[in-house]
């Protein structure tokens, strides 16, 4: 019991970080409360391809930039759905660095394109390193025998 | 809940409403039905507006279903705006036009609040617009809706 103690105050005290530090925001707390026992690998999920689909992402974004002949329209098009996927699962700095992404884009500058994708991978990775220890954390509770506190 | 057998069909159709969810994105498709099959509902999603139309018997393609099976099945349309191809007005337009599907309540999602884009669908006919992403609080508030639209 000692140890799911500990480990639930551990996640507690990580998350809450996360919120007063903006990685994650409200919506991540929805996405939880989505999750039930009929679908417990939920967040999993939904968090599993936003990693996927913001790499294939990343990737688009670096190519489309490197053309000699940059088609802002498409690579406004990527940073929207950039910034569609990371507000739904909650990736608040991640959503806000695409939406300043996007003024570039509206405005042609690739100087603050190219800017602006080395902070939308950079906030990405850090978002990605820390719900993978959150998540990690709920497995350790879960393999522990207790429940995951439950958000706000 | 009445679950006596006098409840009568249009009562039946709202205690599990048939929702066709339209969006582009991925993981906003798997919330949008969570959200919508958490709240007994049942959820058909499409990943555009063609394959929207198809499934409601208005595409016109070789891909065509049987034209009354789906469409008298779908309680509510919500649809995203913003996607390639045809747009979730677009799709909206193209839904008040038919004959068989013009009374069903189309709520149009973004994640852009633009004043114009939203007057513009209201014009159109869409019975709501909201912003994404939905949560429980704005399914609560569309199903009150469908019930006013029953009458």
């Amino acid at each position: 019991m000692e140890i799911v103690g500990q480990l639930q105050k551990q996640y507690v005290d990580f998350i809450t970080s996360l919120f007063r530090e903006a990685y994650l925001d409200d919506q991540y707390v929805q996405l939880q409360k989505l999750q039930d026992d009929s679908n417990p690998e939920f967040v999993v999920e939904v968090v599993s391809i936003f990693f996927e689909d913001s790499e294939k992402l990343l990737n688009d974004l670096a190519s489309s930039l490197q053309q000699q002949v940059v088609d802002f329209k498409k690579v406004d098009g990527y940073v929207h759905q950039f910034k569609g996927s990371s507000s739904s699962v909650g990736a608040q700095r991640v959503k806000n660095a695409c939406v300043d992404f996007k003024n570039f884009c509206e405005e042609k500058n690739l100087d603050g394109c190219l800017r602006f994708l080395n902070l939308v991978k950079q906030e990405f990775y850090l978002v990605k390193n820390k719900l993978e220890t959150l998540l990690r954390l709920e497995q350790q509770i879960l393999q522990a025998g207790g429940m995951v506190p439950p958000l706000e | 809940m009445d679950a006596a057998s006098g409840v009568s069909s249009i009562e039946g159709i709202m205690e599990e409403p048939h929702v066709l969810a339209v969006d582009d994105n991925l993981i906003d498709r798997k919330l949008v039905e969570k959200l919508l099959r958490n709240s007994s509902c049942k959820v058909t999603t499409a990943e555009n507006g063609l394959r929207a139309l198809e499934y409601l018997g208005l595409g016109g393609g070789d891909r065509q279903s049987s034209v009354n099976d789906n469409a008298s099945k779908v309680n509510l349309i919500i649809t995203d705006y913003c996607m390639p191809g045809m747009t979730g007005y677009e799709l909206l337009k193209k839904i008040k036009e038919s004959s068989n599907m013009k009374d069903v309540p189309v709520v149009i999602v973004s994640s852009e609040n633009v004043p114009t884009r939203i007057n513009k669908c209201l014009e159109e006919g869409a019975q709501m617009f909201m912003l994404k992403p939905l949560k429980y609080s704005d399914v609560k508030k569309l199903r009150c809706q469908l019930m006013q639209c029953r009458g």
